[in-house]
């Protein structure tokens, strides 16, 4: 996802104005972009959201229906994230099959879902064993300007929280919305040189050496990480960042609210 | 279903003692064995056995990188390949990576980054293969841990060796190194590594739910075993590297040792065709 190069001149100017706290875009350090979501964007889909996190924008579609469970997991439902990097949201990205990039995007927004138990799939099963709703969570990327990490994570949490499952045209009685019972917040950290920086524009991320993705719940509980990139954290900032994700989360959730 | 559900809401991983069912305290490590330099053509190779975790790894490089436009001028790439076999796990893993692999390859090709001296090799490739034979949960730690010592091996020159390890929480009490029954029914698992000489973290992943002073207990568990795992690390180089006294004298004299080496030929060497 970063193979544009970074000038000189913008890496030592944007390196020089975090060392002193402060970001090209008049941001502070641990202050997120704007985050705008629109849900039930897409009628066709059973929930959706449009996140805008800055001028990144991406957009989530919810799909429901009817299939089989796991044979290790008979009485729950299903969920499968995927994640989409189309050619026309970045000159970097390309079609065909995912990449790893996108892989591990779509692994670490689900794990975020999954781990903190939003939805609680036991409540999507139908018949044990034989039938149990299966939940799409696909996510474009429609405009690529840094950090797709947390905007798929908003985008995913709020189409999720709109979504309607489909149960009457399946047969099976009234229609009835997904049981969200907790609201994970993903807040990814970029690290450029010595200095942390919470949801990393896009030059700030082409030019960071680390990144770590911490995903907390309403309670601050740890429920997915990820660290990416070949820089390395000290232990120390990672409690700094874990700390800082717990109170940037506080002020997102409720956006993600209905 | 009521056996799963037996299994998921009635087993208890932690004894009334305070120990877990196989037998370890909450900071006890599984039984860990290394060996380095187990492959005849790879550069650098090794072989762990964690547990029941077996695996192998492999480092070719730094070689010219393949396909050309991903070479970088300016530095090495290191490419990890984590793979399963087929016959791994109890059912069986349909073979070619799946989307857990690519992710693994990828985050453990990102921990090493951070070591190797990449800038020497402008234009080549570092490509560690770690396959698992036999897989127990932890199969990324134990993979890591013995692509580090392979490339020690291969002699790819780095800040330091990578030690990996994870912890969790079983039946609310943190522990280290989950086994596969324990990861299963736990109720989450972090596995990390760490450059041991500088204390940096260079992978760190996190599943399952924690809250900041479980983790944090997590972290400094990780960080007691990965400095027992590196022993074991550099004791595996040393066994197949260290040349001692005894050695040396044991070496037959440069001479003799022709001789013994290359006999003369004699009509015995050939066999009954004459060939």
């Amino acid at each position: 996802m970063s193979e544009e190069i970074v000038s000189e001149l913008m890496r030592a100017h944007v390196y020089r104005l975090a060392s002193s706290g402060q970001r090209v875009d008049g941001r502070a350090l641990d202050e997120p972009r704007k985050l705008s979501v629109e849900r039930s964007f897409v009628k066709t889909a059973e929930g959706s959201a449009r996140a805008k996190l800055g001028n990144t924008d991406i957009l989530v579609g919810i799909k429901m229906s009817v299939g089989e469970p796991y044979p290790d997991t008979p009485n729950t439902g299903v969920l499968s994230t995927s994640v989409e990097l189309i050619p026309m949201a970045s000159p970097t990205f390309e079609a065909g099959p995912p990449r790893p990039d996108a892989i591990e995007l779509a692994r670490v927004v689900d794990r975020g879902i999954r781990e903190s138990k939003m939805v609680n799939m036991e409540k999507l099963c139908i018949t044990p064993k034989e039938k149990v709703w299966i939940m799409f969570i696909d996510i474009h990327v429609l405009d690529y300007d840094g950090n797709l990490f947390d905007a798929c994570s908003y985008g995913a949490v709020a189409a999720l929280s709109s979504a309607i499952v489909p149960a009457k045209n399946a047969g099976l009685g009234d229609d009835f919305p997904l049981p969200i019972e907790h609201w994970p917040v993903s807040v990814t950290t970029a690290k450029i040189k010595d200095v942390l920086l919470v949801d990393p524009s896009l030059d700030e991320e082409r030019m960071a050496d680390g990144r770590l993705t911490v995903t907390t719940d309403e309670n601050g509980d740890i429920r997915a990480m990820q660290k990416g990139l070949s820089g390395s954290f000290s232990y120390d900032e990672v409690k700094r960042i874990i700390e800082t994700a717990q109170r940037v989360g506080r002020g997102i959730r409720p956006l993600l609210h209905t | 279903m009521e056996d799963v559900e037996h299994i998921e809401k009635g087993m208890k991983l932690i004894r009334a003692d305070g120990r877990r069912l196989d037998g370890r305290k909450p900071d006890e490590l599984r039984p860990i064995r290394i060996e380095a330099g187990v492959l005849r053509r790879a550069d650098g190779s090794s072989y762990i056995e964690w547990g029941g975790n077996k695996v192998l790894s492999a480092v070719y490089g730094p070689r010219e990188a393949h396909p050309r436009h991903l070479q970088d001028p300016a530095r090495a790439l290191v490419q990890c390949r984590y793979n399963m076999a087929p016959f791994s796990v109890s059912d069986r893993k349909r073979p070619g990576p799946d989307r857990r692999s690519v992710e693994i390859s990828k985050v453990i090709s990102e921990a090493f980054s951070a070591v190797v001296f990449s800038e020497q090799f402008p234009r080549t490739s570092v490509d560690i293969f770690i396959e698992v034979l036999q897989a127990d949960a932890g199969t990324r730690c134990a993979g890591l841990t013995a692509a580090s010592v392979a490339l020690a091996d291969a002699g790819v020159p780095m800040r330091d060796l990578v030690t990996s390890c994870a912890s969790g929480k079983i039946d609310g009490v943190v522990c280290v190194d989950l086994n596969k029954d324990e990861d299963n029914f736990g109720d989450a698992d972090c596995p990390m590594a760490i450059v041991p000489r500088t204390g940096e973290v260079v992978l760190l992943q996190m599943d399952g739910h924690l809250t900041y002073d479980e983790f944090q207990k997590a972290m400094d568990l990780s960080i007691g075993a990965t400095r027992r795992i590196y022993e074991m690390q550099r004791d595996a180089l040393r066994r197949r590297y260290s040349v001692t006294l005894e050695d040396i004298l044991k070496e037959p004299a440069p001479a003799a040792q022709r001789e013994e080496a290359e006999p003369p030929l004699s009509q015995d060497d050939f066999g009954p065709e004459g060939m």
